[in-house]
């Protein structure tokens, strides 16, 4: 009988801490089969993920339920593979999809433009309920009508922005999927939107998800950089977050610095 | 305007400028087709590899691609050029220039002396020649090192970021990782933290802590929270204990503006590092990022090719005698670097400009999940730069970035490269990792928990 070739890590208790991929244990200096082989399986469905078209008429049904008309645009790129390889395609909507939205009512405080970005599922899963929480908290706000976007990147917010003449716009959108999330919603805010901006006059609110960044904690944050923004008329670099967290969960303390 | 041409028998190649001749030169990318500046095949290639080969080198001290006038990146470039250090080099061509870099004049001593004589365009043109194996041989002569509370890049060493994320900055859930990270030997160059949030009391909460922990189990390395210089800035002007000023900088005025900095906002930050007087060894106090396709991606690339491009960054990164300079090569996507063989030409091309220009070189050898790349390409990268000399590298939990969400490499990684090529961790680092029984005398981890680590995780979870 030889002996376990795999050496366990006596830390296992600290997995329950974080979703990381920590105390694997080791064969030699290099990763045990069973972790090795859990990994490959999910970098395959991340793969997967990435390729899943957004159900738009679903969200469109959703946001109704909420009282919200929503229009369903496109970006410039077609399909998945052109999106991937043509950033800039999908920071500008389809000729079609701009003809759609010039007949748009324009003159609002903020718009909210939904877009797939890199994670439908990210949309699917997290937009309804994070605007059930938001849209209560804008009160006060004129509201443009909400957008769609698919194949659509950060900055077709901007143009869609724009031509609604919104003083904000605000974009939720699909993260890259990760290995372990695949839903991750990203939130991107900005003043006076116009097409040509660029990262620096944004605001980034990221991992918004329910194991991640709460709903009402990232409400919380953007409400806060939108009324700054409109406040002191900028948004980005110059725009810092000093929202006081909300009264979250409790906060487990750092063990390493215990007794 | 100047032109550039190759003969070949009957058939000439011309090229309008040098940024086109840099640019036809460079290696296949996908960012410079969609910069619509790539050659139409490899014969067009090689041919502007032969034109480059022929110029001489002094053409880039009058022929600035972006003009001086223009961006502060060249003024930069070109008012700190060192034209005795140069000399050894002057009389060059690119291509002699390739020779004398793979001959045995070119040693540690000769190259360090050189690098304030060499520009980034120079570094870049002549990369563009080089097989993939002349980026290893020569990146490997090159000596660079720094301090800050250890000695980064000594011969015979690798170090590691240890990056112990978490999706909501959970105090718990990042010491998780850094008892993970440290207890695989990990952690040398910089515990340095991605921030889920960048709102200034979150990011000075994780400084406090990563502070306490250093201090606590005297660990000889340094903290980083990456966030923006400007609010590194205001945090230490409240008080923040911050040891290493983060900035993500670019090849280009514009593209740095697209950040938010410029060249004064960075020597600023590194000012008010330095007024803290927190390192030991060292006055080393920036923690630099960098990567291909920034410029484009921020649409201030001036028809310059994206490895050019990069290679002007580090001209950036050197003003401010940074203690890491790290290329986060794969993480842009697949639109700037398309699958793995191209990633691990630009980790080697990376590598190897920062190392000639003058800079501590490390590599985050990643990969996102809409590129097509897996961990075969990246286990090759690891080890071509670790042939390389590459001074750092990434070090997370079982490959997987629960914050950022990409794959970079693991802690177990960065064992595995060490044991191939014999490689130990900072000198500093390597003596509290046998003071703390995490290594034995002769190398190797322990199989049980150090004293200290085993109190802190008693009663968690």
């Amino acid at each position: 009988m030889t002996r376990d070739p795999v050496t366990a890590n006596p830390w296992g208790a600290l997995r329950a801490l974080t979703p990381a991929r920590i105390a694997l244990g080791r064969a030699g200096v290099s990763q045990p089969t069973v972790p090795h082989l859990e990994f490959q399986m999910a970098h395959a469905r991340a793969r997967k993920a990435v390729g899943l078209a957004l159900d738009t008429g679903a969200l469109q049904q959703g946001l109704a339920d909420l009282g919200q008309r929503a229009m369903v645009l496109q970006s410039a790129a077609e399909s998945r593979a052109a999106y991937l390889q043509r950033p800039d395609l999908g920071r500008q909507l389809g000729h079609a999809s701009r003809e759609a939205l010039a007949g748009a009512p324009k003159g609002h405080d903020l718009a909210i433009v939904i877009a797939d970005g890199l994670s439908a599922t990210a949309i699917a899963q997290n937009a309804l309920p994070f605007l059930q929480v938001l849209l209560p908290a804008l009160e006060g706000w004129k509201l443009a009508p909400l957008t769609i976007v698919t194949q659509g990147r950060v900055a077709i917010g901007d143009e869609i922005g724009a031509m609604l003449s919104a003083q904000i716009v605000a974009v939720l959108i699909g993260e890259r999927p990760g290995l372990s999330s695949p839903d991750s919603l990203g939130l991107y805010l900005t003043h006076g939107p116009r097409p040509g901006l660029t990262d620096e006059a944004r605001n980034c609110i990221s991992n918004v998800r329910p194991a991640g960044l709460g709903y009402p904690e990232a409400a919380h944050k953007l409400v806060f950089l939108m009324t700054e923004a409109r406040r002191r008329g900028l948004s980005g670099v110059d725009l810092k977050d000093e929202a006081e967290a909300l009264a979250g969960p409790a906060i487990r303390p750092n063990f390493l610095l215990g007794g | 305007m100047p032109s550039f041409a190759h003969t070949l028998g009957r058939q000439v190649w011309r090229f309008d400028d040098l940024a086109q001749l840099m640019a036809k030169a460079s290696p296949e990318r996908s960012g410079d087709h969609l910069a619509g500046i790539a050659a139409l095949d490899e014969e067009e290639r090689a041919a502007a590899q032969m034109a480059l080969a022929d110029l001489p080198l002094t053409t880039f001290l009058h022929d600035h691609l972006i003009p001086y006038e223009a961006d502060e990146v060249t003024r930069l470039i070109v008012d700190s050029h060192d034209a005795r250090a140069f000399q050894p080099v002057a009389a060059l061509t690119v291509g002699g220039f390739r020779d004398w870099l793979l001959s045995d004049q070119a040693d540690a001593a000769a190259l360090t002396a050189l690098a304030p004589g060499l520009t980034p365009e120079m570094v870049a043109a002549v990369s563009k020649i080089c097989r993939n194996q002349d980026l290893i041989l020569i990146a490997r002569k090159v000596r660079v090192e720094t301090r800050f509370r250890n000695t980064i890049g000594l011969p015979g060493r690798l170090s590691t970021r240890l990056q112990p994320n978490h999706p909501t900055d959970d105090p718990a859930g990042i010491a998780a990782s850094i008892l993970d990270g440290l207890m695989y030997g990990n952690g040398d160059a910089v515990i340095g933290i991605n921030p889920a949030s960048d709102s200034l009391p979150a990011v000075d909460t994780l400084l406090r802590m990563l502070d306490e922990v250093i201090r606590r189990y005297e660990i000889p390395t340094q903290s980083c929270v990456l966030t923006h210089v400007t609010s590194a800035i205001e945090l230490i002007r409240r008080g923040a204990p911050v040891d290493l000023v983060f900035q993500s900088v670019a090849g280009t005025e514009a593209a740095n503006r697209s950040f938010g900095i410029d060249l004064a906002l960075l020597r600023e930050g590194r000012e008010a590092a330095l007024s803290l007087q927190r390192g030991t060894v060292g006055e080393n106090v920036m923690y630099l990022e960098t990567g291909q396709g920034s410029a484009l991606s921020a649409n201030a690339h001036h028809g310059i090719d994206q490895q050019t491009l990069e290679a002007r960054a580090y001209a950036v990164a050197r003003m401010v005698k940074p203690l890491l300079v790290n290329t986060v090569v794969g993480f842009i996507g697949p639109e700037y670097l398309y699958d793995g063989k191209q990633i691990i030409r630009a980790g080697l091309e990376d590598h190897f400009c920062g190392k000639l220009l003058g800079l501590p070189m490390g590599c985050d050898i990643c990969y996102t999940n809409h590129a097509e790349a897996d961990q075969n390409d990246m286990d090759n990268l690891l080890t071509l730069l670790g042939v390389a000399g590459i001074t750092f590298i990434m070090g997370i939990p079982g490959s997987d970035d629960v914050m950022l969400n990409y794959q970079t490499t693991s802690f177990h990684d960065a064992l595995y490269l060490r044991q191939v090529l014999g490689l130990r961790p900072a000198p500093e680092f390597e003596d509290w990792l046998l003071r703390q029984d995490i290594t034995r005398p002769g190398g190797g981890l322990s199989e049980t928990l150090p004293p200290a680590f085993r109190r802190a995780i008693e009663g968690v979870a």
